[in-house]
């Protein structure tokens, strides 16, 4: 329900800076907050304002599949690959089905392929626009040594405790063996 | 050892085929920043406190916290590269380097792999070659990028009870990596680029570069090939706590991986430790591969801008919450390689003697100071200086500040010795004494021990005769004659 009402309310989006092209919204105080305001209220806001009606949100669905033959080839991930990401990531594929479901996730994504991006410089933060907030060279945190150690099940001596590490290895945490994986994942939500 | 000398090793034993193998070196700096917080979060930089006291949320990655950067530390890595001849990107990019390690709570490192901080740079040092180790030779090696990214926390191996312990106080601190291009050739090239890097950060202020208490940490990569042939395979060499250990490791791995080529083997791309005790290189990962850190942007952090000048400050920002290229530049103070320049210009002293006071704390202050206050020469000044001063503090294993003598009272010593009043080696006498009793003035102690020179021919003949009479069979005409010449510039007691 919010949804539609928030979309009716909106006023213009424009873009707020000539490079990115970052659309922002009203802030919401203006319109009044979305729940206990009446219908009323938020369409006498909708009239007085002057501004034309320019949602970016297309008015009817404009979504068109992408041809196969468009796409790169599919990308197949190999037992190695799967071996190597589980190591990297910790995390666990589980099954061939895990390992499918990559396969199509990627092959979702290579739709990105289609688009010409051409003049286009790379957007890698949403937050560009921002300017990055320094911070004072001051004190401001720290000597919680008892709420921080009070979340580690186990510590010793003021200190976190970690499995051992040779100095002469490579320092990774080791995955459990894959019988134990599995018993571990019995208990897991996953 | 000189680059020289590593080819002359290969020459002796072996076939002409590796007369002409050279090490190539190139080194990886993290220098941690001297400031009062952390990168990204208020907690205390600090060496030594209690375990973990000096954690904030964010250090010890609470989920929901985020990271706030800290403008000192901007300005700290500003400086670095002005100081280093290096382009300052005005725009830089924060991503994050995955990998699992106990001490890194995160899962990754928030560093600056894309866009750094700074670019294309330049550290120009010298060392001295030469028999005698007095010829000065300048050379320099381009430095490719400074980056700003967090230290971690500090892993104790207990072996014993098969655990780690972990100290987050380290985590988060600000480290500025300096990337330098694999332009040198041996180990004392190394230690020498090291030492100037180490005096033009202690000069800026932005790092202390104490290698022993992990301040600045150095990690070689080395690869040996003969000239004009493609680089060959490198090892990372990790685990240097000292410029002397990384000149050794250096040499040790180079010679290593010669020998390697040489029986015909293969040198493998791996990362060693140096151990201090054997002097040797030993593999430190185990066969895994080449380490993925799967790099991605910070997404909590916007791309960081510096500006040229007040002026290109945009309208809206206040000028003092930004980091101002022109308002650092005005404040770098005197580089060590200036330094040097100027005491040979002013005083007239020898390269190598500038040197040596530039690379101890407080000697060039020390030595402008006796100068300042004596008669005599500033060369006659530097002799004192180096030999006898630092003869002394070093065999005391002392620094200038704690020296007993006073510039003002070497400079009375030295202004007796140029007048006449004492000769020079009583005067170096003398100056062993006041080292011993530093209440004592220079006066006090030529008196005490009855030190002053005797200038009278007829008292000086009166003593040679009594030594003559007393010493009858041993006397010869021409021997009194030296003797008395002598005597008119040596002490007598």
């Amino acid at each position: 329900m919010f949804c539609k009402c928030a979309a009716r309310a909106s006023r213009a989006l424009r873009p707020t800076h000539p490079r990115c092209g970052v659309l922002t919204l009203p802030a919401l105080s203006d319109i009044g907050s979305a729940s206990g305001t009446s219908w009323s209220r938020w369409t006498y806001k909708r009239e007085s304002s002057n501004s034309a009606w320019n949602s970016k949100v297309p008015q009817i669905p404009t979504w068109e599949p992408v041809a196969e033959n468009q796409l790169p080839p599919p990308t197949r991930v190999s037992p190695d690959l799967v071996d190597k990401l589980e190591r990297l990531a910790l995390v666990d594929f589980g099954s061939k089905e895990g390992v499918d479901c990559l396969e199509k996730a990627i092959r979702f994504a290579d739709q990105l392929h289609d688009i010409n991006t051409d003049g286009v410089e790379p957007m890698d933060s949403v937050l560009e626009d921002r300017e990055l907030y320094l911070r004072d060279d001051m004190i401001t945190e720290g000597e919680c040594a008892e709420d921080l150690l009070q979340l580690a099940k186990h510590t010793v001596e003021e200190y976190f405790v970690a499995p051992p590490v040779f100095i002469f290895n490579a320092g990774n945490i080791p995955l459990p063996k894959r019988e134990e994986r599995s018993s571990m994942l019995k208990h897991s939500e996953f | 050892k000189s680059p020289e000398t590593f080819l002359f090793f290969i020459m002796i034993p072996y076939t002409g085929e590796f007369l002409s193998m050279v090490g190539v070196v190139g080194l990886e700096v993290h220098a941690q920043i001297q400031s009062t917080s952390k990168l990204f979060s208020g907690s205390h930089v600090r060496f030594l406190a209690p375990p973990n006291s000096l954690v904030s949320h964010f250090d010890a990655s609470l989920p929901g916290t985020l990271p706030v950067l800290n403008r000192r530390c901007v300005e700290a890595a500003v400086l670095t590269g002005l100081a280093l001849n290096c382009t300052i990107n005005r725009k830089s990019l924060f991503d994050r380097k995955h990998y699992f390690y106990a001490d890194m709570p995160a899962g990754y490192q928030i560093t600056q792999q894309r866009v750094p901080i700074a670019v294309n740079g330049m550290l120009v040092y010298s060392h001295f070659e030469g028999r005698r180790r007095n010829q000065v030779v300048t050379k320099s090696v381009k430095i490719k990028q400074i980056q700003l990214e967090q230290d971690s926390g500090k892993s104790l191996h207990d072996d014993e009870q098969s655990q780690t312990l972990i100290d987050l106080n380290r985590a988060g601190v600000g480290l500025m990596e300096l990337v330098m291009e694999p332009e040198m050739c041996c180990g004392e090239e190394a230690a020498a680029a090291v030492r100037e890097l180490q005096l033009i950060l202690q000069a800026l202020g932005t790092c202390q570069a104490n290698m022993a208490e992990g301040q600045l940490r150095v990690d070689a990569n080395v690869s040996v090939h003969r000239p004009g042939e493609p680089l060959g395979v490198r090892t990372e060499v990790k685990n240097i706590n000292s410029v002397r250990h990384l000149a050794k490791a250096i040499d040790y791995e180079i010679q290593r991986q010669m020998e390697v080529l040489q029986s015909a083997g293969k040198v493998l791309n791996e990362t060693r430790a140096f151990d201090s005790k054997s002097g040797n290189t030993i593999p430190m990962r185990d066969k895994e591969g080449l380490q993925d850190y799967r790099f991605m942007p910070e997404p909590n952090l916007p791309p960081l801008f510096v500006y040229e000048s007040k002026a290109s400050v945009p309208a809206g920002v206040d000028p003092a919450q930004v980091v101002v290229i022109d308002r650092l530049s005005a404040q770098l103070p005197e580089l060590p390689s200036v330094k040097r320049t100027r005491l040979v210009e002013t005083y007239g002293i020898l390269q190598e003697h500038s040197f040596t006071l530039v690379n101890e704390d407080g000697l060039m202050d020390y030595f402008e100071n006796v100068v300042q206050t004596t008669k005599a020469e500033p060369r006659k000044v530097i002799g004192w200086v180096i030999k006898e001063l630092m003869g002394n503090l070093n065999s005391q294993n002392l620094k200038v500040s704690q020296s007993p003598i006073s510039p003002c009272a070497l400079a009375e010593l030295i202004n007796l010795a140029e007048s006449g009043h004492i000769s020079s080696s009583t005067a170096k006498q003398v100056f062993q004494e006041m080292w011993k009793a530093p209440e004592k003035t220079v006066g006090q102690i030529v008196k005490e021990q009855d030190l002053w020179m005797i200038n009278d021919k007829e008292e000086l003949q009166k003593i040679c005769r009594r030594i003559v009479d007393s010493h009858p069979e041993e006397v010869n005409p021409n021997c009194i004659k030296a003797l008395i010449l002598a005597s008119e510039t040596f002490i007598t007691q």
